[in-house]
């Protein structure tokens, strides 16, 4: 399957060679698993492996709940209860797919992270990119309606919210945001329906996981060197990568095993540590919280929606430029989903000939400044909107579009970036002979994106 | 029954509009003063005290259930070995005290143990299943609420600090009577419900007012999370199992790769 020349699967038996002639499924395994894998990866490559496995905790876990589980305004949180006080293990099962959002997201952060550092979406991999960052939208529909399925306060006030922000759409919003509701409001119609695509997204999540897989198992993967694995013939490209069973698995397993760890603390000790408490009073339509926040995911997202008020001037000239049409709502929305279209777009935004960070001395300051602004944003997301907490989302927000619309494009025209090694071989060799306190895990010569 | 409802009507006068429920409007601005009672289960290895839960139980029956329910609950819960514990026996007599409708025939009945406690008896006084998680009592350091791995959330602490915290100040406001509540940092509808002895425990335990808030806050807590010792026993076998599959790994992945890094070595 990659292009990196390498050993092929060979049925030995009878059997064997009888199955392959009718359906080569072992050897799309063996191909799969025996990829040839740049020997130079650190530890910011483990997180593929962690996403795959909360995607499959989450099929797992949520499969079981949805058979405890009631799509009926009156009895959702009823049923939730049931699972969590009479159903065996059902605490734990819905601890666990509570939380499992939570790290699912908290990888796929580092993993996009790790991907905007050492360049992964440059060309040949803009595909594997975009995949990602379908898979990346799915989730937070996903996690969006099955956040409103126990029918707590914030479940129903914050499905209120978010689908009020369709209809903020001028001309079209109100129907669509009827249609996207089955009713004038969020109801029973908007519990089903979003039971229902809760449990169809993830499936088709696992679809395009296994496209991303195939696209950059076509293309090899990137590494922290940023330079291409040598493809002249097997030997050399042996020189440069190691196949990805063993060496690679258990090394995942190794880090997946200490995330792990830290959830299952989580889990055991703290399980609403990251939720609302507010969730656990039955959804009112008569009650409204004083302060909706959406799960801190969204948060960075929020405060992009949030950050755009009608006295900001570039809102002011929106609406005078399209006759009153773009108010300072739908001018947040149209920020928000703007937000999220930039990274899609980053393979081309990205000038520089370079393709790792490590190798390029001004994108490194901006890169950090970046992830500081992201969490900035989080925090504002789940500040109140007003005063000063504005005036910071809106500086954030103004950063965030600036460095991909602005600083990216130019970066690649003023730096000019260090030598990258010409070789993996060389950078491995580079990394293993430094004295590394990491008790010889493995290369590990960058300062890790962490969140 | 009966006798109960009457007591706390006296106490409790609540033809009022406002009540606990808008309480996490406020406690999201700036929660009151709450104390930060000890608890057998906080922390990491904290379990239910059993004397406390049928402490809670009973203040619950001969004070709070005047007013408020506990939907969520089945009484049959009540013998659960990690929660208060009663026999069998102990919780049908008990569960017998309470009058619900069957669901089949729609008759009133004596309650059994697979039964739920009752609803709130009043509109304006919500179902306190689920309220010791539905309140945060702290979020520190920094708003962080860290400290929840060592002292939980707050949810009882909430309870019985607010249980403790009328001031005295009262006010009649738009044809209803009004408390000033430190907890909650505002004018709340529901009356003092504590007094000094106002209940006798069957354990000799003095019932002073501090003794039983946090009685019933306990008792409360195990009502919002019946499996927390279970949730805890689980997460510490869990977490040895994973450092020792971690321990594990970690030895493989280092002899799995010594070979490669030797050979690189050498070679450079």
């Amino acid at each position: 399957m990659s292009g990196i020349p390498h050993d092929h699967y060979e049925p030995q038996s009878r059997g064997a060679k009888w199955l392959h002639h009718r359906l080569p499924v072992v050897g799309l395994i063996y191909d799969t698993i025996m990829i040839p894998t740049p020997k130079n990866l650190n530890w910011m490559w483990i997180w593929g492996i962690v996403l795959m496995f909360c995607l499959v905790l989450q099929i797992v876990t949520g499969i079981v709940l949805a058979m405890h589980y009631t799509p009926h305004v009156d009895m959702a949180f009823a049923s939730v209860e049931h699972i969590m006080r009479n159903v065996n293990h059902g605490h734990m099962l819905r601890y666990i797919h509570q939380n499992g959002a939570m790290l699912f997201f908290l990888a796929v952060y580092i993993h996009i992270f790790r991907g905007m550092y050492y360049g992964s979406y440059k060309s040949p991999r803009e595909v594997t990119w975009i995949i990602g960052m379908l898979i990346y939208l799915l989730m937070m529909a996903t996690a969006f309606m099955g956040y409103v399925l126990p029918w707590g306060q914030m479940s129903f006030w914050g499905a209120t919210v978010i689908t009020g922000l369709f209809g903020a759409i001028p001309g079209v919003g109100e129907a669509l945001q009827t249609w996207l509701l089955g009713g004038p409001a969020v109801g029973n119609a908007t519990l089903n329906r979003f039971f229902s695509l809760h449990y169809l997204l993830p499936f088709v999540i696992l679809g395009l996981v296994i496209v991303h897989i195939w696209a950059f198992h076509t293309t090899g993967n990137n590494n922290p060197a940023g330079v291409e694995v040598r493809r002249d013939s097997k030997e050399v490209a042996e020189k440069d990568t190691l196949p990805f069973w063993p060496y690679f698995v258990i090394k995942d397993l190794f880090a997946l095993a200490v995330i792990l760890l830290l959830f299952w603390a989580l889990v055991g000790f703290m399980p609403n540590y990251l939720g609302h408490a507010d969730n656990y009073i039955e959804a009112d339509p008569l009650v409204t919280p004083s302060h909706i926040v959406p799960e801190w995911y969204f948060l960075p997202f929020y405060a992009i929606l949030r950050a755009f008020t009608s006295d900001v001037w570039v809102v002011m000239f929106a609406n005078w430029i399209s006759f009153g049409i773009i108010d300072a709502t739908f001018f947040g929305v149209l920020a928000m989903f703007g937000a999220i279209f930039v990274m899609v777009l980053l393979p081309w935004l990205d000038t520089s000939s370079v393709r790792s960070g490590r190798y390029r001395p001004m994108f490194k300051w901006w890169f950090w400044l970046f992830i500081v602004n992201f969490v900035v944003l989080t925090w504002a997301g789940a500040m109140p909107a007003e005063g000063i907490y504005t005036t910071i989302a809106l500086i954030g927000t103004a950063y965030w579009f600036a460095y991909f619309l602005i600083i990216m494009p130019l970066l690649g025209v003023l730096e000019k970036p260090t030598a990258p090694p010409a070789t993996i071989e060389e950078d491995f060799k580079a990394t293993v002979k430094k004295p590394s306190g990491k008790g010889g895990k493995g290369p590990d010569a960058e300062p890790i994106p962490a969140e | 029954m009966i006798r109960h409802i009457a007591l706390s009507a006296l106490s409790a006068i609540t033809a009022a509009t406002l009540s606990l429920a808008p309480a996490p409007a406020h406690a999201a601005g700036g929660v009151g003063e709450i104390t930060d009672f000890q608890f057998s289960f906080e922390g990491p290895f904290g379990s239910y005290d059993r004397a406390q839960l049928q402490r809670g139980l009973q203040v619950y029956t001969e004070v709070c259930a005047a007013c408020h329910g506990l939907q969520y609950v089945p009484f049959r819960t009540l013998t659960q070995e990690t929660g208060p514990a009663l026999s069998p026996d102990a919780m049908r007599a008990y569960a017998a005290d309470f009058e619900v409708q069957d669901r089949e025939t729609g008759d009133w009945r004596p309650a059994g143990g697979p039964d739920h406690f009752p609803q709130s008896m009043m509109e304006t006084a919500p179902d306190l299943s689920l309220m010791a998680k539905a309140r945060i009592g702290f979020e520190g350091p920094y708003g962080l609420g860290i400290n929840q791995f060592l002292r939980g959330m707050g949810g009882p602490e909430y309870i019985a600090s607010f249980l403790l915290g009328y001031d005295g100040r009262e006010e009649f406001q738009a044809g209803a009577m009004f408390y000033y509540n430190t907890a909650y940092d505002g004018w709340v509808s529901m009356a003092p419900v504590l007094w000094e002895d106002g209940v006798e425990y069957a354990d000799g335990t003095p019932a002073t007012v501090e003794q039983q808030a946090q009685d019933v806050a306990a008792f409360l807590m195990w009502a919002a999370e019946p499996h927390l010792t279970e949730r805890k026993r689980a997460g510490f076998i869990g977490v040895v199992l994973l450092a020792l599959l971690a321990s594990l790994l970690y030895l493989t992945n280092k002899r799995l790769w010594a070979p490669v890094k030797q050979k690189a070595k050498e070679e450079s």
